[in-house]
């Protein structure tokens, strides 16, 4: 270029020199870039490492190498290994696993429980994993074959030489399962219909969307939990009255699709008025319009608190134990209680391990989520 | 630059009648959008529509696919008249194509998808034939290579091109067009309007809202101008321009022409 002119916009000197650049790269320029930026940093990073420096060897300790991890009974969990004071008795939860995944469900049988795990699996992977081939036909799989099968599978049936087994003996992981499993595949498609009905302009559908929806919102899931199972006998002939099970089911889906149903109108909303017009403009039915154009836009805005609102249901399961449900929460209630089981550490190794559950199913959930909202995002924008 | 056809501010005798507006009077509230609206339009004709905003330019438009309803007075598309009977409507609005001014494509669906929902989902066509007209008409549109893609990553004169390819699949009778460049970026208006001088020529009955005046020269057999609600003027494109009967048409023109 041309030498310097004159001109109040270029240079006449050379310019001074940069500080040489702070080490960006290697484990050094990382700690200090996020770690040790500021003072407060410097303070809040020493702050935490002295807490982890205090709590994680005593959780490893309690968890782990003071742990007991086998025995028949409370004689185990007394003392520790090596002789120190006993750390978590896992050896409660080995000898007692099998009742916290199948309740009393006859030990011969559980080999059906073990099927429906595995079917429940199955299609869960089918409709979760984006790619999957034939996804209709999987909505279809778990909406309407995996009930039926289940039903049968778990219930029994004499005729396919099934031993029946009633519902009071089903506990555990099965039932909180089943629990939260019918309550989601319940939950949205009755939100989205209560929520297309509270955005009606029929008077009658909408003030019976509200009604529902303000109601079943207003009152505690326990006070619908006792409802289902106390009132609901007395609407329908004895002969007729659904297993405590139902009801207990029936209460956590209703109770699930009204929140889904304000979860899923915020969704509606956030659709431009554009859409409606446009759709119709074409000649679509209300209902197509909602199906093909309105509600997979509004679902998508919505899957966070879709995936909310599951997560909170899942949790919401261990309530059912009120109307005498065993749920997975309440059979280590029940084991812990066991005086043969009577140590101190045991309800503690209980709780941990239910906690350690629900965070992996809950934890998975959200997971799920974003993963699904990235890839949404990507794909569309 | 092509004559209009040789009409007048009345409706064609002879021809046949796409779309009757008699007597329309409309309502927000107190405030009333229409009044007393009169409007023949014959079949293949094109008609565009100017005059200030909040004049009811959109209102009516969106009256003739019943988007919006009115009070007083009939509207009459294809021989079939506009009732609260939801099946007649839907009946009308398959016949009737509508561009809007901000395109209202479905983000969550392909180009393709796009148009091919209606003809699939209302004229219950198969898919593999509903493609194949959404090819043709995107082809007509000049876009076919984005067939494949999804809106957002469209340009606005694309999007719109889109649009109107989407009404074109249901091969209406009629295209509603609301202001459809305004919401554009000027470089962008042409690629469009060439759109709907194609269209034209093909002898589609066009009524369309819009403030493009060298279009409206181009390609309308009559312009109207709408203020207050009412229909103050409807002349040749010629007359309309050069020889304006209202002192409202000199006004209106005299701000829009700088």
């Amino acid at each position: 270029m041309t030498p310097a002119t004159g001109k109040s916009y270029t240079r006449s000197e050379t310019a001074p020199a940069l500080p040489a650049p702070v080490l960006r790269r290697g484990i050094a320029g990382w700690l200090r870039a996020n770690l040790f930026s500021s003072p407060a940093n410097v303070v809040l990073t020493l702050l935490c490492l002295a807490v982890i420096a205090f709590a994680v060897p005593q959780l490893l300790r309690f968890f782990i190498i003071d742990a007991v991890w086998s025995g028949a009974d409370r004689e185990a969990c007394l003392g520790g290994p090596n002789g120190n004071a006993p750390g978590a008795c896992w050896a409660f939860v080995r000898v007692w696993l099998g009742y916290f995944v199948y309740g009393f469900y006859p030990a011969g049988e559980r080999w059906r429980v073990f099927l429906f795990f595995g079917l429940l699996g199955f299609g869960i992977v089918w409709l979760t994993w984006l790619s999957a081939p034939r996804r209709d036909v999987g909505a279809i799989y778990f909406f309407v074959v995996l009930p039926v099968v289940s039903l049968i599978l778990l219930g029994g049936a004499p005729v396919l030489g099934l031993a029946s087994v009633p519902t009071a003996m089903w506990g555990g992981i099965l039932v909180t399962l089943v629990v939260a499993s019918v309550g989601m595949a319940v939950s949205l498609p009755i939100g989205i219909l209560l929520a297309l009905g509270r955005r009606s302009t029929m008077p009658v559908v909408k003030s019976l969307a509200v009604i529902f929806i303000e109601f079943v919102r207003g009152v505690p899931l326990i006070t619908v939990l006792f409802m289902a199972s106390v009132m609901l006998p007395l609407f329908v002939p004895e002969r007729l009255a659904p297993d405590k099970l139902v009801r207990a089911l029936i209460g956590v889906a209703l109770f699930a699709s009204a929140y889904m149903a304000e979860v899923v109108r915020g969704g509606l909303a956030a659709v431009p008025r554009g859409q409606y017009e446009a759709a119709s403009a074409l000649g679509l039915t209300w209902w197509r319009l909602m199906a093909l154009v309105i509600l997979p836009q509004a679902l998508r805005v919505t899957l966070p608190n879709i995936v909310n609102t599951f997560i909170g249901l899942f949790k919401d399961t261990t309530l059912v134990f009120v109307v005498g449900i065993f749920d997975f929460l309440r059979t280590i209630e029940v084991a812990r209680a066991d005086p043969s089981w009577a140590a101190p550490n045991v309800a503690v190794t209980g709780y941990v391990f239910a906690a350690l559950f629900y965070f992996a199913c809950c934890y998975g959930m959200s997971r799920y989520a974003r993963t699904v909202e990235t890839r949404l995002a990507r794909g569309r924008r | 630059m092509q004559e209009g056809s040789g009409s007048s501010s009345a409706a064609m005798p002879g021809a046949e009648v796409a779309v009757e507006i008699a007597g329309l009077d409309k309502w927000y509230g107190d405030f009333q959008v229409l009044r007393d609206v009169n409007l023949k339009v014959a079949r293949g004709e094109r008609i565009v529509i100017c005059g200030p905003s909040g004049g009811g330019k959109s209102t009516l438009l969106r009256c003739i696919n019943r988007l919006e309803d009115w009070q007083r007075g009939r509207i009459v598309v294809d021989g079939l008249e506009l009732t609260d009977d939801p099946k007649r409507i839907l009946v009308v609005r398959r016949d009737v194509g509508m561009v809007f001014q901000q395109f209202n494509l479905f983000p969550h669906l392909t180009v393709l998808e796009n148009c091919t929902l209606a003809p699939i989902w209302v004229r219950h066509m198969p898919k593999r034939d509903a493609e194949a007209l959404a090819m043709n008409y995107l082809a007509r549109v000049k876009i076919p290579e984005q067939a494949h893609k999804y809106p957002a990553r469209l340009s606005g004169g694309q999007q719109q091109r889109v649009a109107i390819a989407r009404a074109l699949c249901m091969n209406p009778n009629i295209m509603l067009f609301d202001e459809p460049t305004s919401a554009l970026d000027p470089e962008m208006v042409k690629e469009v309007l060439d759109t709907m001088v194609a269209l034209a020529a093909d002898g589609i009955t066009m009524l369309v809202v819009s403030h493009e005046m060298g279009f409206a020269r181009q390609v309308a057999d009559r312009v109207i101008l709408m203020a207050e609600g009412q229909i103050v003027e409807i002349n040749a494109p010629k007359n309309f321009f050069d020889h304006p009967q209202h002192e409202r048409t000199r006004a209106f023109l005299k701000q829009i022409i700088h």
